[in-house]
């Protein structure tokens, strides 16, 4: 077979008949690639491009839950009714802290496990398979666990702080303490898949540079600094700004922390993928719930802006010392 | 499966392609032995990851009142089938975890499908508009579908959709990263040359497709459908819009039993390992190719 003959892969089975010379098929041949991607793209289409454009235009109409084929055209008033809600800037701030409490952390630790998951280990793919446990687990599971660790009464969490004489902790009503809960779960979730990704990016670092960095007498420390980090730059804006847009999409930690749709008795921790289900599904206006989204929408893209702008600075700085 | 990872790549492989991880290091020259602190961090970290698993396990085979007692039972008890009795009673779990597996089965087998077909047209055919839609596929891959929820809602109500699993399924099925995947994937281990000599030996597109490229790309089918069944198995948002409880994936029930208004901790507990069993089954089957698969995203994506 000349097919195997070329390069070494499995064998893939022969074309058994050669088929016959078709007749001039150069129409059929040029229009066949969109065969292929046909599948695809009309569920792109349909399921996944019309879906996030049409979200523009719901948003500027009155439509609820209960009649969503009527639409009444309302213009701006979804977002101007947004502006004036109180609700919608303390989704909009807990979003931010939790987002900050969640990815900052997260990361770092991400980061620091890598580096020791990077070296000669013996169980390794123990080490790594088990940091990616809290990965396969889902939002709704692993909040019930941590929503149970967190009881404010009989939760493992108060228990060890008071053996450690703290007093039990709120970790419900209060504002900062049930941000933290709730972050300590996206925490939980996201470190070990993180680490691998930081793992990946090291093991594409060539060996030669620690090599030259070790004739140079760099401590690790310094390796670690001056090697390590600066390969590591495009995995690292990568998994910052798919955090970031993870962070502003939270939804299912803070619903089923107590089960609440508004995020706590006074709003405390309700995200705005919680206050745009809250306005669709608990209130039924699902005209003001595009609206959120496509706040959310943009404030997605402005922080996605501000990354790379930042990350882009610091590189022309970096190239300039 | 695990020839997935050490298989040869071919020698052809694109000179600008970034090199694939690899899970043994050659270059273990350089690599530190872990002492005693990487090793206690490590061993912390672990631990970390893998109470909270424990810990449903004991809930789970507890009585409430055992769970409200002070100091807490840190072993598992024998209260196990009765809370599971009381699981089946408040959410209907086994209609739940077959259609978790009906959903998750037909979006893995479909994504997989849907994104080698067109992976492999953006990888090695040419056509007319390609970039320009590759360039869409990969610009929207970051655009969270949570944002489309109204619209996709309103969709499937005038369909009559609405507590059918078509609902979850065909929307499960639009995967952008998948697309970028494979195309990655074949543009990096299916040589040009095989195209062309099945081109010459007469072969049809169509014919290439399923003898040369499938099976080549087999080992990114593979890691794609994984990573997809998990992602699916456990998606959350659009199916607690789409489905009801009577109609349940297993997230679904698992957001009705916790948003119940019995509080009764040990219950939840028993649903919420029901429901995580399956997938902790197939991460402890597939665990490190699921490691070797993100790995490999990572440095492709």
């Amino acid at each position: 077979m000349t097919l195997t003959a070329t390069a070494p892969v499995p064998p893939a089975r022969p074309p058994a008949a050669q088929a016959p010379a078709a007749p001039p098929r150069r129409l059929l041949a040029r229009l066949s690639p969109y065969a292929y991607i046909a599948p695809f793209f009309a569920l792109f289409a349909a399921f996944g491009l019309f879906p996030l454009l049409y979200t523009a235009y719901v948003s500027l109409y009155r439509v609820e839950l209960q009649t969503p084929g009527e639409m009444e055209w309302r213009g701006l008033d979804n977002y101007t009714a947004l502006l004036r809600d109180d609700f919608f800037w303390t989704a909009l701030r807990n979003t931010f802290t939790i987002g900050v409490v969640s990815t900052v952390p997260q990361l770092l630790m991400a980061l620091g496990l890598a580096h020791l998951l990077n070296y000669r280990l013996r169980g390794r793919t123990f080490f790594r398979v088990t940091m990616l446990l809290p990965y396969a687990t889902s939002v709704a599971a692993a909040t019930l666990v941590f929503a149970q660790l967190f009881g404010r009464d009989f939760g493992l969490v108060n228990w060890a702080l008071g053996l450690a004489g703290i007093g039990p902790v709120d970790w419900q009503s209060g504002t900062v303490a049930s941000q933290i809960a709730v972050s300590t779960i996206v925490t939980w979730r996201w470190t070990g898949y993180n680490a691998l990704i930081y793992l990946a990016g090291m093991q594409s670092i060539p060996g030669e540079l620690y090599e030259a960095a070790e004739l140079d007498g760099a401590s690790r420390w310094r390796q670690f600094l001056h090697v390590t980090l600066p390969g590591l730059r495009p995995t690292v804006l990568f998994t910052i700004v798919v955090s970031t847009i993870g962070a502003t999409q939270l939804f299912g930690e803070p619903l089923l922390f107590e089960g609440s749709i508004s995020g706590g008795i006074s709003h405390q921790y309700q995200t705005l993928g919680l206050y745009m289900y809250e306005q669709g599904w608990g209130y039924f206006h699902l005209g003001r719930a595009a609206a959120i989204a496509w706040v959310t929408f943009v404030l997605i893209v402005l922080l996605v802006l501000l990354n790379t702008a930042l990350a882009r600075r610091r590189s022309r700085k970096g190239t300039r010392r | 499966m695990s020839a997935l990872l050490t298989r040869p790549r071919s020698g052809r492989a694109a000179g600008t392609a970034r090199p694939l991880p690899r899970l043994r290091p050659a270059r273990a020259g350089r690599q530190h032995h872990g002492g005693r602190l990487a090793y206690a961090i490590l061993i912390v970290a672990a631990v970390i990851s893998a109470f909270p698993f424990y810990w449903t396990i004991v809930a789970a085979t507890r009585s409430n009142a055992e769970l409200a007692a002070s100091p807490p039972a840190l072993l598992p008890g024998g209260n196990l089938a009765h809370n599971f009795r009381q699981v089946l009673e408040q959410a209907d779990i086994g209609k739940a975890l077959l259609n978790s597996l009906i959903v998750s089965g037909s979006v893995t087998v479909g994504t997989v499908l849907c994104s080698t077909l067109a992976g492999f047209a953006f990888a090695k055919l040419r056509f007319r508009g390609r970039n320009a839609l590759l360039t869409l596929t990969v610009g929207t891959m970051m655009i969270p579908p949570q944002l489309g929820v109204i619209p996709l809602f309103m969709l499937i109500a005038e369909l009559h959709w609405v507590n059918q699993l078509q609902s979850v399924i065909l929307p499960g099925l639009v995967s952008a990263f998948g697309v970028f995947f494979m195309r990655q994937y074949l543009a990096q281990s299916l040589p040009d040359e095989l195209i062309e000599a099945g081109r010459v030996d007469g072969a049809s597109t169509a014919r290439i497709f399923w003898s040369i490229v499938v099976p080549i790309a087999r080992p990114g089918m593979a890691v794609l459908g994984m990573l997809t069944f998990m992602a699916s198995w456990n998606d959350f948002f659009w199916p607690i819009i789409a489905l009801t409880s009577q109609e349940p994936t297993v997230q679904v029930a698992l957001r009705q039993l916790g948003g119940g208004y019995v509080h009764d901790q040990s219950v939840i507990m028993a649903g919420t390992l029901l429901g995580t069993v399956p997938v902790l089954v197939v991460f402890g089957v597939l665990g490190r190719q699921i490691v070797g698969g993100i790995m490999q995203g990572a440095v492709k994506g």
